[in-house]
């Protein structure tokens, strides 16, 4: 870009660093990826060193500074996408369109990128091409594809289904994704918008918000479980010249697409939820995180804030609440699983690399711009409507003793009705899977790669947050799936791709851990090499943040759980064999000084 | 009875976990009352002259003779432990492992700015070991059974772990020892 337009872009956002992701959408929305000649010039105008602006820049995978094609296929490459066939879509790309594993082809054209989730496990083999979603992909539709890229088509011309239902169906989104949405609860069911904040909130003080939110004894969803109230509390109660809501919309546990349904059914209620809880901790302002991935629903959200601000429910005095007023944007992420993680989602917000705060101050003292700053995830504002709606009393009669109201969960895999069910905590993994017709079961990883993977013995054990927690992924296989080749292997190059690097063990660990499973997969393993990992995994607990402390969990609980998947390949009458060819590793520098090798 | 005998070796290390055991002080001579010291640059016996109780070996494998040295005790000691950062982990030699050996070579006896090599010959005597394509660390070429981490691992530390493995009582480490941050 000219030096000139990208002073204008400076100049639209204030030349404020803390605008940089929005500053880099829109030069890779021109031209796909940001020149050395622009890292220079923003540096110039955003007073970021030119250094800084690339740890930002190569942090998130959507952001390049190079070409990535005309069409940037991006293909899933999570553990769901591979059993659907992933390999033979990227053999069609590879083989008949000349395109090369995560590089451009030669003429340039088509792009070819692995990512992990895109949140579309229920419809996969699905790929992002140009920020458009392409599910339930096939070899042959890879091939029209391809065919529709050469010709230069666009992206809307390649669709060869319907739009989903429901409103992927909008004017403003017109997307093929399917919702799937296969059981109701309180949270799905059809309501009118807006209806809680001008019938209840506008007759309540925040003060008895917050009572029934505790009252209710709501658990944040996105899956560490927070008490909600308490967290609002806590805001409310920190000082601060401002206060922030975040919804966190950043949905990267594989095998979660929960919100991506709540996001295109329920954008209203969600942004009610948001405004409640402005209103309770005493905030103005709201940021909605999307992660790129959705970013086919950017301007549909961006529409329904708009209509929302003309009829009076965002700005000032939504509602017509006297003293209160709250207004909302989004914020675009650029691929990046560990900004889920709430410290991590405020510094990308900021504009930054997107790696977890050391805490404390924790974000409700010091959030946003060190502001006092409440990041629920999208489902808890959706639940947080109901209960002020209904009442915390009728909540809190809902589920289990220790977990209240219902969950939306996400099930993929190898079953018969992939899609969402809402569920009332207390539901046993048994009843769950035959109600999504899943046959021949042999493991349930649930919770996604940070949680626990399940083994059949297991099924009676109960979805709740003492038991089996869930943030709303279960990815089931059945008995033609090998537990450590599809499933950890892929789950632990997840972790190693995921790390933002900042704490050593996050950094190093999961790689190491990975070089053990090869090692055993190769038949070179011993007893040794599984009391080594799990050494080597009960040390993830010293890192900064819960991706770090759940990096090593694919190998840790399959080797809890599924021991004898480990034991069956091992040596046997030896507790140790090195993984060092002496021959192979002293070759070169033989080579090259003209030796013979050591044999 | 027989006092327990200790073997040591620096394999691609800086001699600074060797110069650290030195570190104890007067518990040398304590030190020397415990044990018999065997192959080691502490007392330059440069063979095994008997099997061994406790091998402390410093330094990752960046070359075949730190490998065969590494092999050797392995066969000669009864418990053997990598003592510090570059044995357990390779330490700085390991910042190599991204660029290959050539390059390694190259920029050292050939295009490094300071080279002078008019002939451009690489050291290529068969009495030289043979430089390894990574720097290995010790636990993935022979089983290693203890670590002592540190750069170094301070005096007081293998002070107390040498002390614990020759009486044969399980030591409560300081916190404070094995802390590095």
């Amino acid at each position: 870009m000219t030096q000139h337009e990208l002073k204008i872009i400076c100049e639209k956002n204030h030349f404020d660093r803390h605008s940089l992701m929005d500053i880099l959408h829109e030069i890779h929305d021109h031209q796909g990826f940001t020149t050395e000649e622009d890292i220079r010039i923003l540096s110039e105008n955003l007073k970021i060193s030119e250094i800084d602006l690339r740890q930002t820049i190569s942090f998130y995978h959507f952001f390049a500074c190079s070409s990535r094609g005309k069409y940037t296929i991006y293909l899933n490459n999570s553990a769901i996408s591979n059993l659907k066939g992933r390999e033979e879509i990227e053999k069609v790309f590879i083989e008949e369109g000349g395109c090369v594993k995560n590089g451009v082809s030669p003429d340039g054209l088509i792009g070819l990128y692995e990512t992990p989730c895109i949140g579309m496990s229920d419809q996969e083999p699905a790929a992002l091409i140009n920020g458009r979603i392409f599910t339930n992909l096939t070899a042959f539709r890879a091939k029209e594809l391809l065919h529709n890229m050469k010709k230069g088509l666009p992206l809307e011309d390649m669709y060869t289904t319907v739009y989903g239902d429901g409103r992927n169906a909008h004017p403003e989104m017109k997307s093929i994704v399917r919702n799937n949405i296969r059981r109701v609860g309180p949270l799905l069911r059809p309501s009118e918008k807006m209806q809680v904040l001008k019938n209840q909130v506008s007759q309540m003080s925040p003060e008895q918000v917050l009572e029934q939110v505790k009252l209710a004894e709501l658990r944040g969803r996105g899956g560490a479980g927070f008490p909600t109230g308490l967290k609002w509390q806590f805001c409310r109660m920190a000082e601060g010249k401002k206060k922030y809501v975040f919804c966190n919309a950043d949905e990267g546990e594989p095998g979660t697409f929960k919100d991506r349904v709540l996001l295109t059914e329920k954008p209203e209620d969600i942004i009610e939820g948001m405004i409640i809880a402005g209103y309770a901790i005493g905030a103005q302002e709201g940021v909605l995180y999307l992660r790129y991935e959705y970013k086919y629903m950017k301007n549909y959200l961006e529409y329904i804030i708009q209509t929302l601000r003309e009829e009076g429910f965002l700005g000032k005095n939504p509602a017509g609440i006297k003293g209160f007023s709250f207004d909302m944007r989004i914020q675009l992420g650029a691929g990046s699983y560990v900004c889920g993680e709430e410290s991590a989602l405020i510094e990308s917000t900021e504009g930054k690399r997107g790696e977890p705060r050391s805490r404390p101050p924790f974000p409700v003292e010091k959030g946003y711009l060190g502001y006092p700053t409440v990041v629920n995830n999208v489902e808890t504002f959706c639940a947080a409507v109901k209960i002020v709606q209904f009442g915390g009393d009728w909540y809190n009669s809902l589920g289990t003793d220790e977990s209240k109201g219902t969950k939306l969960v996400s099930v993929s895999g190898d079953c018969r009705y992939p899609g969402i069910y809402e569920l009332e905590w207390g539901f046993t993994m048994r009843d769950v899977l035959e109600m999504v017709g899943a046959k021949e079961t042999r493991a349930v990883q649930m919770g996604g790669p940070s949680g626990e993977l399940v083994n059949k013995h297991q099924f009676d054990r109960i979805l709740c947050y003492s038991d089996l927690a869930t943030g709303g992924s279960i990815m089931i296989f059945d008995r033609r799936r090998n537990v450590i080749e599809d499933v950890v292997v892929n789950f632990m190059e997840f972790f190693i791709n995921e790390s933002c690097g900042s704490c050593v063990p996050c950094r190093n660990i999961p790689k190491l851990l990975k070089e053990k499973l090869d090692k055993i997969l190769s038949g070179k393993g011993t007893s040794q090499d599984l009391a080594d990992m799990e050494r080597w995994g009960a040390m993830m607990k010293i890192n900064r943040c819960g991706l770090g402390h759940t990096a090593a969990h694919p190998i840790l609980s399959s080797l809890k759980n599924f021991r004898s998947h480990y034991e069956r390949k091992l040596r046997k009458h030896t507790d140790f064999i090195s993984d060092v060819d002496l021959l192979e590793a002293s070759k070169e520098a033989a080579e090259y000084t003209n030796r013979e090798p050591v044999i | 009875m027989n006092k327990p005998v200790v073997a040591t070796a620096s394999l691609a290390g800086c001699f600074g976990c060797h110069m650290s055991l030195l570190d104890i002080d007067e518990r040398l001579v304590e030190l020397i009352d415990l044990v018999e010291f065997n192959k080691s640059p502490i007392d330059d016996i440069k063979k095994f002259t008997k099997d061994v109780d406790i091998g402390l070996i410093e330094g990752g494998c960046c070359n075949t003779e730190n490998v065969e040295v590494l092999k050797e005790f392995r066969k000669k000691c009864k418990t053997l432990i990598s003592l510090g950062e570059c044995a357990i982990m390779g330490g700085l030699p390991a910042l190599r492992n991204d660029i290959t050996v050539s390059e390694c070579l190259a920029e050292a006896y050939l295009d490094g700015p300071t080279t002078v090599n008019e002939h451009r010959i690489l050291p290529n005597d068969e009495e030289l070991p043979i430089i390894l394509n990574k720097v290995y660390p010790c636990h993935e070429v022979v089983k290693m059974d203890y670590f002592l981490p540190g750069c170094p691992p301070s005096a007081d530390l293998i002070w107390e772990a040498l002390v614990a493995l020759i009486t044969g009582e399980e030591k409560e480490i300081p916190y404070a020892l094995i802390k590095y941050d």
